[in-house]
């Protein structure tokens, strides 16, 4: 008896949380039809905190502990990972998908707990005024819109009336998302709106193919994720559509995404929020955890699209720390504390030099009113051996998107009876 | 000739050639129903399994390489070869008469005579097993597949048909190599079936077992040659698919294709598996040609399926499928 109350005291003991620790859940997806986009981005996020214990002994000297929970990018195991991990002090949450943040919004915000979700979930979140406890900088699907528009224009003397878009999306919430906004636009510039869904996964497009086989329009943009991005550009490669007029948005332009394809599918393009090619942080990594036998993966992904930007979205979240740190004085923060730091983080050229990333994301400054960042996103290219930059930050048509962005949130808002927790103050 | 006939010939052309390759994804589910009874709910993980298991002999991996590293601290991923595209298949075919065979051994070998919900139900665990095993032999990352087959469109029937009426048709030569293997494929299993001692064997299993039984054929033997032919057609399913999109987790996806293709065709009926995949096939295609842009489009996954519940309301069993007759 007496050894039984030993091992139950001393099981207590160890359930308890750890003081003192900057907790991270980290929702991945290694299995399941899209590991192949969840792993590097885990590895990145993973990777980079590691970076920052080992190296700096966490941050502001508390050390990061970072748990990973399995989602399979299924949206109950989603929720199941949140309300599992939350009690042990979670500072914030990166859903890495659009159907678990929309379930996780309602709770998250009840909960006092923010929410980033960096270039996916819902777009309106941008609008700090109603979304309290949500951020989606440094851009959103209206902005990658607008953004891949913009460049369109800038490469066609800024008219492109009579020419013809084709959107070929996920038929799903995600895919649907640029639609208003190209509508918008459509009318706008002038240009022909040519709307082909796929269904989901995606394995089979043939029908939407021959579509555009038969219409010719001149640019296809694609919505897709998972094995829709690798069908889709075989089947361009098949159908010979010019491949630098087939543009991803920035979850449809990752190493596998054209990995099967190859060389076939060198010219294709895709929208990216941070900037790739070697950073000295990737040293840095390579040095104080991949050699250290301390990474999340076995270290391959290093430098890949989707690792880098997990580890951009890290790197986010260790800043917005440090802020909430300065701000209250405190180095063990609470999840309110972060949101604090998460509303008032400023990213600068300085900043992110400093880090070793230089120029990985664009400037910007988030604010009570503003967590959607600037919502400029670069254009890469794939040239048959690796991805490159193409341009420099481009930036969206804020008079589009905006208009956009206020009108849904002012509906979500009077539908969930929400005080702006902004302009009511 | 007008712009929209002649699409609607190309579509139908290539929703034929679609439909083989629902067909080759059906004929796995066939066989092993045809033969036990049992509604495999693990042929699309199957296809999934064998493909992984073909590019990892391919480019010589080390299987569990993530797990041995785990546990002994090791750093191996490579055994520091590549083995050519057709051994490769062989080494394949070989690893999935394996697996057959610890199927039978381990799961139904204990399971003869239960009810078929129970035998499903087994299938659906099996599939998630061989998910899990999948991930930790091979990894969940994409494999590129390239067992040489040609892909892109075919310039001798684009020159053909531009000649004949003034407009190219789309067909993609992976689909012409799916419908030769495929053709390839069922002559194979007819003939093997009809005029070898083995098929003999299993077309009496698969009439009556007790009767099979009572002349002295082993049932266990049976089956297990029966999932080997299954995992042969997964293996062939699984390069066909792989080789547009990569060998990822989707390709265990693909069975929901087979499904309607089965519900049409009938699941004792081999011939039905070929004429169900090709109906489904120039059906949905011609639906999402002529109705999918007037309701959005995307058609195709659903109306597979409404297409199959129209047959059935006329033909429970299926095109070629048996007749449920019920003796009281």
């Amino acid at each position: 008896m007496k050894k039984l109350a030993t091992l139950v005291v001393a099981g207590a003991m160890a359930a308890t949380p750890a003081l003192a620790d900057l907790v991270i859940p980290d929702l991945s997806y290694r299995t399941g039809p899209f590991a192949a986009g969840g792993i590097p981005f885990s590895d990145g996020y993973q990777d980079y905190f590691t970076l920052l214990n080992e190296r700096d002994g966490g941050i502001g000297g508390v050390p990061v502990r970072v748990i990973e929970c399995e989602t399979a990018y299924n949206t109950e195991r989603g929720v199941e990972c949140y309300e599992s991990t939350k009690g042990e002090g979670a500072l914030v949450y990166q859903p890495l998908s659009t159907g678990i943040t929309y379930q996780l919004i309602p709770r998250a915000t009840a909960d006092g707990i923010p929410l980033h979700t960096m270039g996916y979930g819902r777009t309106s979140a941008a609008n700090g005024d109603v979304f309290s406890h949500v951020f989606n900088y440094p851009a959103n699907y209206w902005d990658a819109a607008s953004v891949i528009v913009n460049q369109l224009l800038e490469e066609n003397d800024g008219d492109m009336s009579g020419q013809t878009i084709a959107l070929l999306y996920h038929n799903s919430a995600y895919g649907r998302e640029p639609i208003r906004t190209l509508e918008t636009l459509s009318e706008m510039h002038g240009f022909n709106l040519s709307l082909i869904a796929v269904d989901s996964p995606g394995q089979e497009q043939g029908n939407q193919w021959l579509q555009i086989r038969r219409e010719r329009p001149d640019y296809v943009v694609m919505w897709g994720w998972g094995v829709m991005n690798q069908v889709a550009i075989q089947e361009a490669i098949n159908i010979r559509f010019p491949m630098e007029n087939f543009i991803g948005n920035w979850w449809a332009g990752a190493d596998h995404d054209v990995a099967q394809a190859g060389a076939d599918a060198a010219g294709y393009r895709a929208l990216n929020m941070n900037r790739l090619g070697d950073m000295p942080v990737f040293a840095e990594i390579q040095q104080h955890v991949i050699d250290a036998g301390l990474a999340a993966g076995d270290g391959t992904n290093l430098g890949a699209v989707l690792y880098t930007r997990g580890m951009y979205a890290a790197m986010l979240a260790a800043e917005a720390i440090r802020v909430a740190q300065e701000i209250h004085g405190v180095a063990d923060i609470t999840p309110a504390m972060m949101r604090d730091g998460m509303e008032a983080l400023e990213m600068t050229n300085a900043r992110m030099e400093e880090l070793g990333m230089p120029g990985i994301g664009p400037e910007f400054a988030v604010s009570c009113e503003d967590h959607g960042g600037t919502g400029m996103a670069i254009m890469t290219q794939w040239n048959g051996s690796e991805w490159v930059t193409l341009t420099d930050f481009v930036a969206p048509d804020d008079s589009v998107t905006q208009p956009l962005v206020l009108e849904d949130s002012a509906q979500f808002a009077a539908e969930n009876n929400i005080t702006p927790q902004c302009t009511s103050s | 000739m007008p712009d929209q006939l002649l699409w609607a010939m190309e579509v139908t052309a290539n929703g034929l050639l679609n439909g083989v390759m629902y067909a080759l994804v059906a004929l796995g589910f066939v066989l092993i129903f045809k033969a036990s009874g049992i509604f495999n709910y693990a042929q699309g993980v199957m296809a999934l399994f064998a493909a992984m298991t073909l590019v990892g002999i391919q480019d010589g991996r080390v299987p569990f390489a993530h797990l041995i590293n785990a546990i002994f601290g090791t750093d191996i991923h490579y055994f520091g070869w590549e083995v050519p595209a057709l051994a490769a298949i062989l080494l394949t075919v070989g690893v999935m008469v394996v697996f057959a065979w610890a199927v039978q051994r381990f799961i139904f070998k204990h399971l003869v005579g239960q009810e078929p919900i129970i035998l499903f139900m087994a299938t659906i665990g099996l599939a998630y097993f061989l998910e899990g095993t999948s991930d930790l032999m091979w990894g969940s990352e994409i494999r590129n597949l390239d067992v040489g087959l040609p892909q892109g469109i075919n310039p001798v029937i684009d020159e053909a048909t531009f000649n004949l009426f003034g407009y190219g048709f789309f067909i993609d030569n992976l689909d012409i190599s799916a419908a030769i293997v495929a053709t390839l494929l069922v002559a194979g299993l007819v003939a093997y079936t009809q005029y070898t001692k083995q098929g003999r064997a299993m077309r009496a299993v698969a009439d009556d077992h007790q009767a099979a039984l009572s002349v002295g054929i082993k049932l266990n033997y049976v089956w297990v040659l029966v999932w080997s032919l299954a995992g042969l057609a997964a293996l062939v399913a699984g390069i066909m698919w792989g080789s547009k999109s990569g060998v990822q987790f989707s390709l265990s996806l693909i069975a929901l294709k087979a499904l309607p293709v089965l519900m049409l065709g009938g699941f004792t009926s081999i011939p039905g598996a070929i004429v169900g995949g090709l109906i489904i096939g120039v059906g949905e295609a011609l639906f999402e040609f002529s109705i999918g842009p007037l309701i959005g489009g995307a058609t195709e996954n659903w109306f597979a399926y409404v297409l199959a519940l129209v047959f059935l309301i006329f033909r429970p069993q299926g095109l070629f499928g048996e007749k449920i007759i019920e003796r009281v």
